[in-house]
C-alpha cells in the first residue's frame, strides 16, 4: 500500500503533472470557496495548494507565480467576500510571523523560550499606550475615564511604532537575556515562562499608582493608520466590487490592509531568517544548540550569540504586536497568556524546529485547527444538542450532553496532544529542516 | 554518642523533626527581623499610622500563614526535586498531578455529602480518607504519565522530554476539565462545608491585646505535611528501595550494573513524587476551598521555585526552599501594600516567586543547600 502511494507520487511528480495538479487544486478550491463560503472542506482544498507547490517538482518561476497569485489575489478577494476568511488568513499571517521569530530562538539557537508572548505584548502595549487616549488618562481611575479625552498621537505615528516595537522588543529580549542566559536549557525555560507571566501580571496591575495599562479592562480604542488616499481606494473598490458581489466597505479594506502589512513583515522575517541561517551568526547558533562546550572551545562568544538570538526572535514579535494592537483597536492582558506562548511553540514544533517552511505550515495548520476545525466541531455538537437524536446502543440522548463540552475551548488539550505526539513520534517536525534531515541521514549510515 | 545517632528513633523521628522545626523557626525569625528593619526604614514615609506598630501587630498571623503554605509547597517541591534528582528533568506535569489529587479529594468529600453521611462521619476520618484516595490516584497517574510520555524519550536531547512534559501538563488540565464537565457539568469543584476546620484556636499571648488565632485547618495541614516528610525521609534513607533511588540518582549506569532495575526505580520515584503531590493537593484544597483544573499551575511553579531555591535534587533543600518561599510570599502579600502606601499590593505575590527564582539562578544557581550539582552538562 505504502509503495503504491509513493509510486503514484513519483509518477505524478514528473513532467507537467505537478503544475496541472497545483492549478487544479487552486481552481477547484477557489471556485468552491467562492460558491460556498461557509464550507470548511472547500477552504481546506484551497489551502492544500501551497503544500503541493512546496512538495512537487516544477519550474521555480511557476511555483512563485502560483503562490503569489494565491496569497496576493485570491485570498484577499475571497476574504472580502466572506469576512471570516479574512480573519483566518490574518491570524495565520500573525502567527506565522510569531512562529518565525520563536523559531530563531528555539529552532536555531536551541534556547527554549516559554515566555515568547511577552515580547508580543511589549510591541502591542507600546502602540496601545501611545496610539490611544491612555496618555491623557494617566491619573484617572480605570473605567471612570472622561469620554472627551484627546488622542495622544496622530494615527500616522503608527508607522514609526512598528519600528519602535521591533526596537523595544529586541531591547526587552536583551534585558531578559542578560541575567538569564547564564542558566542552561531547562532552567531557562522556566525563567522565560516566569518572565512571560511577569509581563502579563504587570499589564494587569499597572493601572495604579498611575493608570498606564488600564488593568484587566485593557486599552481601547486604539487608532489605526490611515488607509491609502481616496483615489486609490476608489480604484480598488471599482475593481473588487464585481468579484465580491458588493462594494467593499472601509472595515473590510482595513482587514485586507492589515493582512498585507502582516505579509510584508513575514516576507522580511523569512528573508532575515534565511539569510541568518547560513550566516556566521546562524552557524554559531547551530553550534551552541548542538554542543555549548564545543562552541565555546571554537571561540564562539556564547552570551553575545544567545543575546542576538533572543533579540532577533523578539523583534518580529514586537512588530507583530504593534500591528495586532492597531488591527484589533483593543489590547488586554488576557491576549498575552501562557497559552499563547505554548500555542506558538506548538506551531514551531509541529512544523519542524529550525525549518522555515515548516513553522509557516505549522502556524497555518494550528490556526486552521483552532479557529475553524474546532469551531465547526463545536457548532456541530450544539446542533446535535438541539436535535432529538439519541446514540442507539448506549441510549444516550445528545440533548443531555453537558454545555461545558465546547471543543473550541479545548485548545490546551489539542496543543498538549500535539506536543506529546510530535516529541514521541516525529521530534523533527512535519517538514523537517534541511540540516536536521542531513544529520539524520548521516546517523543511519 | 554514636549509638544514639544510629538509633532509628533518633534518625527517622527526632532528627528530622528537629530539622523541620529549626528551618521553620529560623526562616520565620530571619524574615521577621528583616521586615521589622524595613518597617523602621520606611517609617517616615507613612504618616497616617505607626508603621512599626502595624507591622508587629500582624506579624504572628503572617508567619502562621507563611509556614502553613510553606509546608504545602515543600510537599509538592519534593516531587519535583526527586524526579530531577533521578532523571535530571523538570517534570512539568507535576503541578497537574497535584491538582488532580486536590480535585479527587474534594470529589470524595462531595460524594460523602451526596450520600448524606458527611455530617455524621468523623471529620478527621473524612480528611484522612480523602488524602489516601488522592495519594493513590495521583501516584498511579504519575506512573502512567511517566510510562506514556517520558519513558519513550529517555536518552533524547534534554529539550525533548521537557516539551513533552509541557504538553502533558496542558493535556492533563483540559482532560480533567473534560471529565469534570462530562460527569458533573461544571468544572469548578468546591469543598463541601463540614466539621470545625474553619474555627480558630485562640492562644492568649501576654502583653498583646488580641489573642493569636490559629485555624484548625492550618494545624492539620502542617501536621499532615510533617508526617509525609517523615515518611519520605524514612523511605529514602532507611529502606532498600530508598538506597536504590539514591544510587540511580547518583549514577544510573553503575546502579544498573549493580543489579538495580533502573526503570522500576524511576517508576517508583514518580510514584512517590505523585503520592506526595496528591496529599499536598488535598491540603491545598482545604485552604483554597475551591479548585479548578487550572489551579495547579501557580502552586506548581512556586513549588518548583522552592525546589530550585533549596537546591534542586536535594530533599532537605526542597523542604527549606518551600518554607522560605511560603514565608516570603506571605510577607510580600501582607506588607508590600503597607510599605508602599498601596502602590503595589498582594496582586504581585504570584510573580514574587519568579523574581526570587531569577535572583537565585543568578547569584546561587546551586540553591541554598545544593552543592554544585545544579548544571550537569
Amino acid at each position: 500500500m505504502d509503495t503504491f502511494f509513493s509510486n503514484l507520487f513519483k509518477k505524478a511528480n514528473t513532467g507537467f503533472w505537478p503544475v496541472a495538479i497545483a492549478l487544479a487544486f487552486l481552481l477547484v478550491g477557489t471556485f468552491s470557496v467562492y460558491e460556498s463560503p461557509r464550507s470548511l472542506g472547500a477552504f481546506l482544498i484551497l489551502m492544500t495548494t501551497p503544500l503541493i507547490l512546496y512538495f512537487m517538482k516544477m519550474n521555480m518561476k511557476i511555483k512563485v507565480f502560483i503562490g503569489l497569485l494565491l496569497i496576493i489575489v485570491i485570498l484577499p478577494v475571497l476574504g472580502i467576500r466572506n469576512i471570516f476568511y479574512l480573519e483566518v488568513i490574518f491570524q495565520m499571517a500573525v502567527f506565522a510571523a510569531l512562529a518565525l521569530g520563536l523559531n530563531i530562538v528555539v529552532g536555531m539557537a536551541g534556547l527554549l523560550d516559554l515566555g515568547y508572548v511577552a515580547f508580543y505584548a511589549v510591541g502591542a502595549y507600546a502602540w496601545a499606550i501611545f496610539g490611544s487616549k491612555q496618555l491623557s488618562l494617566l491619573h484617572s481611575i480605570p473605567g471612570a475615564a472622561p469620554a472627551n479625552a484627546p488622542f495622544a498621537l496622530d494615527p500616522k505615528w503608527f508607522w514609526l511604532f512598528i519600528f519602535l516595537g521591533v526596537g523595544l522588543a529586541a531591547f526587552t529580549g536583551i534585558l531578559l537575556g542578560l541575567p538569564v542566559l547564564r542558566v542552561k536549557g531547562d532552567y531557562l525555560a522556566i525563567v522565560t515562562l516566569g518572565f512571560g507571566e511577569v509581563v502579563r501580571v504587570l499589564a494587569l496591575n499597572l493601572d495604579k499608582p498611575i493608570n498606564l495599562t488600564n488593568g484587566p479592562q485593557g486599552i481601547t480604542p486604539i487608532q489605526r493608520p490611515p488607509l491609502p488616499p481616496e483615489p486609490i481606494m476608489q480604484f480598488f473598490r471599482n475593481i473588487l466590487a464585481p468579484f465580491v458581489g458588493h462594494v467593499p466597505t472601509d472595515a473590510e479594506f482595513y482587514n485586507v490592509f492589515f493582512y498585507f502589512l502582516a505579509l510584508i513583515i513575514i516576507a522580511i522575517a523569512i528573508l532575515v531568517a534565511t539569510r541568518l541561517e547560513d550566516s556566521r551568526i546562524g552557524r554559531a547558533w547551530t553550534a551552541i544548540r548542538e554542543d555549548e562546550t564545543a562552541a565555546i572551545a571554537m571561540g564562539i562568544p556564547l552570551v553575545k550569540m544567545k543575546l542576538a538570538a533572543f533579540a532577533a526572535g523578539a523583534s518580529f514579535a514586537g512588530a507583530m504586536g504593534a500591528l495586532y494592537a492597531a488591527n484589533r483597536t483593543f489590547v488586554s492582558p488576557e491576549t498575552f497568556s501562557f497559552l499563547q506562548s505554548i500555542g506558538v511553540l506548538t506551531m514551531v514544533i509541529l512544523g519542524g524546529l529550525g525549518s522555515i517552511p515548516g513553522v509557516i505550515f505549522g502556524a497555518a495548520a494550528v490556526v486552521l485547527l483552532n479557529i475553524q476545525i474546532l469551531q465547526n466541531f463545536s457548532l456541530y455538537l450544539s446542533e446535535l444538542r438541539q436535535g432529538d437524536t439519541v446514540i442507539p446502543i448506549i441510549n444516550f440522548a445528545w440533548k443531555d450532553l453537558s454545555n461545558q463540552l465546547d471543543p473550541a475551548k479545548y485548545q490546551k488539550l489539542v496543543f498538549g496532544l500535539i506536543l506529546i505526539l510530535m516529541m514521541i513520534f516525529r521530534p523533527s517536525g512535519l517538514i523537517p529542516a534541511e540540516r536536521r534531515k542531513r544529520e539524520l541521514v548521516e546517523e543511519k549510515e | 554518642m554514636k549509638n544514639f545517632t544510629e538509633n532509628p528513633a533518633y534518625k527517622f523521628l527526632l532528627f528530622p523533626i528537629g530539622q523541620i522545626s529549626v528551618f521553620a523557626i529560623g526562616a520565620s525569625v530571619v524574615l521577621s527581623l528583616i521586615t521589622v528593619l524595613l518597617a523602621f526604614i520606611f517609617k517616615f514615609n507613612v504618616t497616617d499610622f505607626d508603621l512599626v506598630e502595624r507591622t508587629m501587630l500582624i506579624l504572628p498571623q503572617v508567619i502562621i500563614n507563611g509556614v502553613t503554605i510553606g509546608f504545602v509547597y515543600a510537599t509538592i517541591a519534593l516531587g519535583y526535586t526527586m524526579v530531577y534528582g533521578v532523571l535530571e528533568f523538570i517534570n512539568f506535569s507535576h503541578s497537574e498531578i497535584f491538582m488532580v489529587g486536590g480535585i479527587v479529594g474534594i470529589q470524595l468529600m462531595a460524594y460523602f455529602e451526596h450520600i448524606g453521611v458527611l455530617a455524621t462521619m468523623n471529620e478527621y476520618l473524612v480528611i484522612a480518607l480523602a488524602i489516601v484516595l488522592a495519594m493513590a490516584v495521583s501516584g498511579s497517574l504519575a506512573v502512567v504519565v511517566e510510562r506514556l510520555a517520558y519513558k519513550p524519550l529517555r536518552g533524547a536531547p534534554k529539550l525533548v522530554p521537557l516539551i513533552s512534559a509541557i504538553g502533558m501538563s496542558f493535556f492533563l488540565q483540559d482532560a480533567v476539565r473534560l471529565i469534570l464537565s462530562l460527569t458533573t457539568g461544571e468544572f469548578n469543584v468546591i469543598l463541601p462545608k463540614f466539621g470545625t476546620f474553619d474555627e480558630f484556636w485562640k492562644i492568649a499571648i501576654p502583653g498583646m491585646e488580641d489573642p493569636l488565632r490559629i485555624q484548625i485547618k492550618s494545624v492539620i495541614m502542617v501536621g499532615t505535611a510533617v508526617l509525609m516528610l517523615l515518611g519520605l525521609n524514612f523511605l529514602v534513607n532507611g529502606t532498600k528501595v530508598g538506597k536504590a533511588i539514591r544510587a540511580v540518582a547518583q549514577d544510573r549506569p553503575s546502579a544498573s550494573l549493580m543489579g538495580i532495575n533502573v526503570n522500576q526505580i524511576i517508576s517508583i520515584t514518580f510514584l512517590v513524587g505523585g503520592t506526595l503531590g496528591g496529599a499536598a493537593g488535598v491540603l491545598f484544597a482545604l485552604k483554597a476551598t475551591k479548585l479548578d483544573p487550572f489551579s495547579g499551575f501557580f502552586p506548581g511553579l512556586k513549588a518548583f521555585t522552592s525546589a530550585v531555591l533549596g537546591g534542586i535534587g536535594n530533599l532537605t533543600g526542597a523542604l527549606l526552599g518551600g518554607l522560605v518561599l511560603g514565608l516570603l510570599e506571605s510577607f510580600a502579600a501582607s506588607y508590600l501594600g503597607i510599605f508602599t502606601n498601596g502602590a503595589f499590593g498582594a496582586e504581585y505575590k504570584d510573580i514574587f516567586a519568579f523574581a526570587i527564582l531569577i535572583l537565585v539562578l543568578i547569584f546561587r544557581p546551586s540553591g541554598l543547600l545544593g552543592q554544585t550539582v545544579g548544571q550537569k552538562a
